[in-house]
């Protein structure tokens, strides 16, 4: 087990992960020469940073490109520009973007990835000790008896029984799956994870099971978390700090508390006000937003939100608002971001809950 | 007949659906009870497995094979079209899957939504075509009136521009447009039922806010019963007046609304709504270390048979030698709240 106070010898002002200007366009190909007729800009311009052993969350709606980030930060997929700067304990601070194959191996064994659906991303022919160890495998960090030892100490940590590591993942529940992915992503000691939705496929109770295990985890590697989702309550349990993305870009980015209980893009409050509540109570009536999520093949002019805006002005229509920080740590991609006084998910934070 | 049983439009009597497989008896539904009254909504929830979307499926004689409707009754208690007071039953668990006579009931008095917008639909046909059928199926209408009804059908749904929409293929709608046009398909016929599986889980929270606004005023113009089946609390609590608690294929808990969230008394339910984060409470106390509180353990392996309460290995209440012996009775706990668990047997 590595030691979780390991982060306390590099610099802490400075982020683990920074992500600048980060662009991943999609080509659409037509007819026979299969041309290049236009592009989906999945990712257009993103900026984020994540601090050592938080929690970033990132919420949207499908399409958004909240996936697609998460996976040019492993490199899985070739981003079009931008940078993504990793301090990574042996090769220093890099640009994974310009990073070569092999080096590519190297910081992967430091940045990980958990998957969305736990039943597609577990290989069915493979035993647990086969999936769990194979990361271990390929960077040589143990083989033999060795790595079956490191195995059955993953398994043991993700709450599995160590002697499961022979049997096959169809003969596990979709919560125990998604604890074997974990195993497997946390096999090489990694200082980042990428999780995609991890929890969105598991029913309530066993997603309460996986959130905590998510968290005791973090305390106890010494974890930083990109933790993308679409459902706004868990990412509220999780994060320390959440960025809404609308069609590719990062409208809002603000810590959780600060975000749900006023939030400053037009975007962030009608997804607020769209979250279904297990209250019963009545509630104040909640913004509808008309229409549909644009394009990202053929956005709108100016703020992309525009369309759908109820604040909507003029200037909207044309100019594109700059990403600006509003108040401390609290960044809105909006024309009117300081002056709008928006409902967010709680009114404020009263104690009598 | 008195005025409160005048009101109920399904009673669904001691359910049996068995699934015979080689490995096993797998019990599906294992003696359900359930009342729709009319033009309420009737909230199921549960987690995978058991056993809601089987009961729903029951009701239009849909379960699959090798599935089979063991024991019960779901009496069906249809009201005259043209007088309101004048009510015959059918017992829907006595006719023949394919007769005349459930096929008149199925897409026409009791309709369905499903899941996925995106399956529900035949990819090859039409929009238009899809609802067309369902309406010249049901109801004495030339060709072009069918149309005029599916055009006002989707208007009705808010569909933009339904007169060009109607002759659109459904790979050409949006997830939440798609799962307009079977909203219209299903209400086409003007449902005393509509049932309703998981409806907006495929769709994103805004678009859900959307679908949900529209199923409750077409609900409130059309008069009809809703059986809403989720496992997202949240949607229960906007959408149902009355909720029931599933699992392992029974009714753990069945109340109103406000009840079931204020005041839960099965161990089930009370764990259910403790696991699922709640905003204000992730915001208030932001405190790092917070935990989630969980249900131990997990659903069991659906072979199995299990004695007494079929939660009683994961239950915190968990009494040794009564709840692991004895089935527990239904108790009634006050006016209409009743809970499945030897905790409140007198």
């Amino acid at each position: 087990m590595p030691d979780p106070e390991r982060r306390s010898q590099s610099n802490l002002d400075e982020p683990l992960l920074e992500i600048k200007d980060l662009k991943k366009y999609f080509p659409i190909r037509r007819g026979f020469f299969k041309r290049v007729v236009g592009h989906v800009k999945a990712v257009d311009d993103v900026d984020l940073y994540v601090m050592e052993g938080e929690t970033l969350g990132l919420v949207g709606e499908s399409g958004c490109g909240k996936t697609t980030t998460g996976r040019c930060v492993l490199r899985a997929i070739e981003p079009t520009s931008g940078q993504i700067w990793f301090r990574d304990p042996n090769l220093g601070r890099v640009d994974i973007c310009q990073l070569t194959k092999e080096q590519v191996r190297q910081v992967r064994r430091n940045v990980r990835m958990i998957f969305q659906d736990p039943y597609a991303s577990l290989n069915p022919r493979m035993t647990l000790l086969d999936i769990v160890g194979a990361p271990l495998r390929a960077m040589g960090i143990a083989r033999g008896k060795e790595l079956e030892d490191r195995v059955a100490e993953m398994l043991r940590l993700v709450g599995l029984r160590p002697e499961y590591m022979r049997r096959y993942p169809h003969a596990f529940s979709g919560g125990q799956r998604q604890r074997i992915g974990l195993a497997r992503a946390l096999a090489p000691y990694p200082r980042f994870v990428v999780c995609d939705e991890p929890v969105s496929a598991l029913d309530v109770s066993v997603q309460a099971q996986i959130l905590n295990l998510l968290k005791d985890l973090q305390e106890q590697m010494g974890l930083t978390y990109l933790f993308i989702a679409h459902d706004l309550s868990v990412v509220a349990h999780i994060s320390d700090r959440v960025a809404v993305m609308y069609v590719g870009k990062v409208v809002e980015l603000a810590p959780t508390a600060e975000l749900f209980v006023s939030p400053k893009h037009p975007y962030t409050e009608a997804l607020m006000s769209a979250i279904p509540r297990p209250d019963p109570r009545p509630r104040e009536k909640r913004i509808l937003l008309t229409g549909e999520v644009a394009s990202p093949a053929n956005p709108p002019s100016g703020c992309y939100f525009h369309p759908r805006c109820s604040y909507a002005a003029d200037i909207c229509r044309t100019d594109e608002p700059a990403f600006e920080e509003v108040s401390p740590g609290h960044y809105v991609k909006c024309h009117f971001g300081r002056e709008l006084s928006l409902t967010g998910a709680i009114r404020v934070p009263s104690l009598d809950v | 007949m008195t005025e409160s049983e005048n009101n109920v439009l399904v009673e669904i009597k001691d359910l049996h659906v068995h699934f015979h497989l080689a490995e096993g008896i797998v019990r599906a539904v294992d003696g359900v009870d359930l009342t729709i009254r009319r033009r309420q909504t009737l909230g199921i929830v549960g987690e995978s497995g058991c056993g809601k979307s089987i009961t729903a499926l029951s009701l239009l004689r849909l379960v699959p094979p090798p599935g089979r409707i063991e024991r019960g009754e779901i009496l069906y208690y249809r009201p005259a079209r043209a007088n309101g007071n004048m009510v015959d039953v059918v017992n829907i668990t006595a006719l023949d899957p394919r007769g005349r006579e459930i096929r008149d009931i199925r897409g026409n008095q009791i309709s369905m939504v499903f899941q996925e917008p995106m399956t529900a639909m035949s990819p090859v046909r039409t929009v238009g075509q899809q609802i067309m059928e369902a309406i010249i199926l049901h109801q004495k209408v030339s060709k072009a009136e069918a149309r005029e009804r599916a055009i006002e059908m989707l208007a009705r749904v808010k569909i933009p521009k339904p007169e060009q929409v109607i002759d659109d293929f459904p790979f050409q709608l949006s997830g939440g447009m798609r799962q307009r046009a079977v909203i219209a398909m299903a209400l086409s016929c003007h449902p005393h039922l509509l049932i309703a599986d998981e409806p907006t889980t495929a769709l994103d929270v805004t678009t859900e806010a959307q679908i949900l606004d529209l199923m409750r005023s077409l609900q409130r113009e059309l008069g009809m019963a809703i059986m809403y089946i989720t496992h997202n609390l949240g949607v229960v609590a906007e959408m149902a007046e009355e909720v029931a608690v599933m699992y392992l294929g029974r009714v753990v808990e069945q109340t109103d609304v406000k009840t079931i969230f204020l005041n839960p008394l099965h161990p089930y339910t009370r764990g259910l709504l403790a696991s699922i984060p709640h905003l204000d409470e992730s915001i208030v106390r932001s405190d790092r270390k917070r935990r989630l509180q969980m249900i131990q353990g997990m659903v069991p392996d659906p072979y199995s048979r299990l004695r007494g309460c079929t939660f009683h290995p994961r239950c915190p209440d968990f009494i040794a030698g009564l709840c692991d012996q004895a089935e527990p009775p239904n108790v009634a706990v006050g006016s209409g709240h009743l809970v499945r668990c030897h905790l409140y047997a007198k």
